[in-house]
């Protein structure tokens, strides 16, 4: 039996990124992630590994394309005016079909923002954020303990699909310490056929495809198809009291955990209410929150961001039930009283039979 | 028949492609230098090269090595982190003036500070020459480029950089020097550089750094003859031709 241990959100994802393989870490400093870069550089020389303060966000996320091109399990964390520095590597990353992985632990902005907890880097992560037709695998995890095993998994899941990876955390989980067990160190065969340096053939790694009508147009072609497996393999969402419900609310990250209470506590009212969690952002699981809206009352999207979540909700529920929008903007955190008023009235201007 | 000697013949670390070069230019000239001490050094197999974004991002189409095409001016960090991942590696980053000294101008000075155990080749031409000739930051005062119509002026687009100068002011690099090849001895003297330049890598003796003044006959407007007397008469007179830094002189 493996031991529960306190740790902070930031610290526990870094030694379980190494537990997970990870070995070379390049990162810049920025709140509210800056603990992960500092364990890394205490702790990766430990297990042979090589830390790297670079000179900017531009600058690690290209020595994560460097290091992962010849194989390496490379990472790089930030927040996000950093990972908006790094949308071009990304874009070259996806491009080259290299992986990696990165780790934005989301704050409020635009421009510089705050240095608080925020959801507003939700578009910007599933729907590219770079140059180009391209997609990350977005994991948003909840807790501690699923930063950790999101970062443990993640450079499996990068290298099976040599696709970049990102969890999308936020402030509130990269600061928050909480009861984790940290997974076991994971065995890393040899480096990959197609890597730099490592294959029986030459490797080149490249983006560049001139022409466009044979080449880039087939390359192109060649990466939906395989987003379109990852869409078919890659399906994680949590359903929290939904068998019963009458109201859904959609959130994701810390923002589910605040609403999880809210349900319980309006459940204790008589209102019969559950939560779908999309885990993975993209592939986000339309089909499974179709299943859950079709019989739905009324759908709450409740985000740390203006219109974001909301849209892929939109797009997944295709009009099969009505939604309302709960937003905390600028970097700051949802209360439960609030998401309970603001459901409570909502279901109370339309008349219905729970509130009284 | 079959006693016939080759004085001379192409290495094998050249591919057969065509070049894209524009006849004249100096990138085809480096790239055979290269390909020939990789020959000799019988290190094809773990070398690695970084393309930059510029005339040589299809470097790899030319020489016949595991390749990385990086981001525009990215290269030096992208050779970081596979030469740190990869410490048995060689790991050639060539870059143009553009690439090194203006997009890429952080990457540079800070691979050259950490003293990575890479080489760096930079061609200076004076002008970016894959997009059709604009102002390059080494581009001399006076010059005539695509965006610079009546000569770069210096009220307002500045002096042209010494990339050699500026690296020399660090305490890390292990070799740094400016060479030309725009003459076979000047060329000769070059290829000893470069191989100066690999061996210091492959002896583990950190950061080198070989500066290629080299022309750009087309975006310059001139013949390969004149362009090439161009970098004697006007180049050299900015960017001196000569050694910065040998980590082995000390």
């Amino acid at each position: 039996m493996k031991d529960k241990i306190l740790m902070k959100g930031n610290e526990a994802l870094a030694e379980a990124a190494i537990r997970g393989g990870c070995r070379y870490y390049f990162g810049y400093p920025i709140t509210p992630q800056n603990e992960v870069p500092a364990y890394m550089s205490k702790r990766l020389p430990e297990v042979g590994g090589v830390f790297i303060q670079a000179e900017s966000e531009t600058a690690s996320i290209n020595m994560v394309y460097g290091a992962c091109a010849s194989g390496a399990r490379a990472m790089t964390s930030s927040s996000s005016p950093g990972i908006s520095l790094m949308q071009e590597g990304i874009s070259y990353i996806a491009g080259s079909e290299v992986p990696a992985v990165i780790i934005n632990v989301m704050r409020g902005g635009p421009g510089l923002g705050n240095i608080s907890p925020s959801q507003a880097d939700y578009l910007q992560s599933v729907k590219g954020g770079g140059h180009g037709d391209y997609n990350v695998i977005i994991f948003a995890p909840s807790t501690v303990q699923e930063l950790a095993d999101y970062a443990y998994d993640s450079f499996d899941v990068a290298f099976k699909y040599r696709n970049p990876v990102m969890i999308l955390a936020d402030g509130v989980l990269g600061q928050i310490s909480e009861g984790v067990i940290l997974p076991e160190f994971k065995e890393i065969k040899d480096a990959p056929e197609w890597a730099l340096g490592k294959g029986k053939e030459r490797n080149i790694i490249r983006s560049l495809f001139l022409n466009p009508e044979d080449r880039l147009t087939t390359h192109n072609i060649h990466l939906q198809e395989k987003y379109r497996r990852i869409e078919k393999e890659i399906q994680y969402f949590e359903e929290y009291k939904c068998e019963d419900a009458e109201y859904l609310i959609v959130a994701y990250g810390t923002t589910s955990r605040i609403c999880k209470s809210a349900i319980d506590n309006m459940r204790n009212n008589g209102i019969k209410i559950g939560l779908f969690r999309p885990i993975s952002l993209w592939p986000f699981p339309y089909a499974k929150l179709k299943e859950n809206a079709a019989s739905k009352e009324t759908l709450f999207v409740v985000e740390m961001a203006y219109n974001q979540l909301e849209q892929d909700v939109r797009i997944g529920v295709e009009g099969a039930a009505p939604i309302e929008r709960l937003n905390k903007l600028g970097g700051s955190v949802f209360n439960e009283e609030e998401i309970i008023d603001f459901i409570s009235n909502s279901i109370t201007l339309k008349g219905n039979k729970y509130v009284g | 028949m079959s006693d016939k000697k080759y004085l001379y013949k192409k290495t094998a670390v050249l591919t057969d492609k065509s070049s894209h070069y524009c006849p004249g230019c100096s990138h085809g000239l480096v790239h055979k230098m290269l390909a020939e001490i990789i020959e000799e050094f019988g290190i094809q197999k773990k070398t690695i090269f970084v393309a930059p974004v510029g005339c040589a991002v299809l470097l790899y189409d030319y020489i016949d090595c595991d390749t990385l095409e990086a981001a525009h001016g990215r290269a030096p960090a992208s050779a970081t982190g596979i030469k740190r991942s990869n410490p048995d590696n060689v790991v050639i980053a060539y870059q143009g003036d553009g690439d090194l000294l203006a997009i890429g101008m952080a990457e540079t000075i800070h691979a050259a500070n950490r003293g990575e155990n890479i080489t760096v080749i930079f061609i200076n031409n004076a002008i970016y020459g894959m997009t059709g000739g604009q102002m390059a930051p080494t581009t001399l005062v006076g010059q005539k480029t695509l965006t610079t119509p009546l000569g770069r002026n210096p009220s307002n687009e500045g002096y042209p950089i010494g990339a050699c100068e500026l690296l020399n002011t660090l305490t890390a690099p292990y070799f740094i020097e400016r060479c030309k090849v725009n003459s076979s001895k000047t060329a000769i003297y070059t290829k000893k550089v470069l191989k100066k330049a690999i061996t210091n890598q492959m002896n583990n003796k950190g950061y080198s750094f070989v500066e290629i003044l080299s022309n750009c006959n087309t975006n310059w407007g001139m013949t390969p003859l004149d362009a090439n007397k161009w970098i004697d008469e006007n180049v050299e007179k900015i960017f001196p031709v000569k050694n910065f830094r040998d980590g082995d002189a000390k």
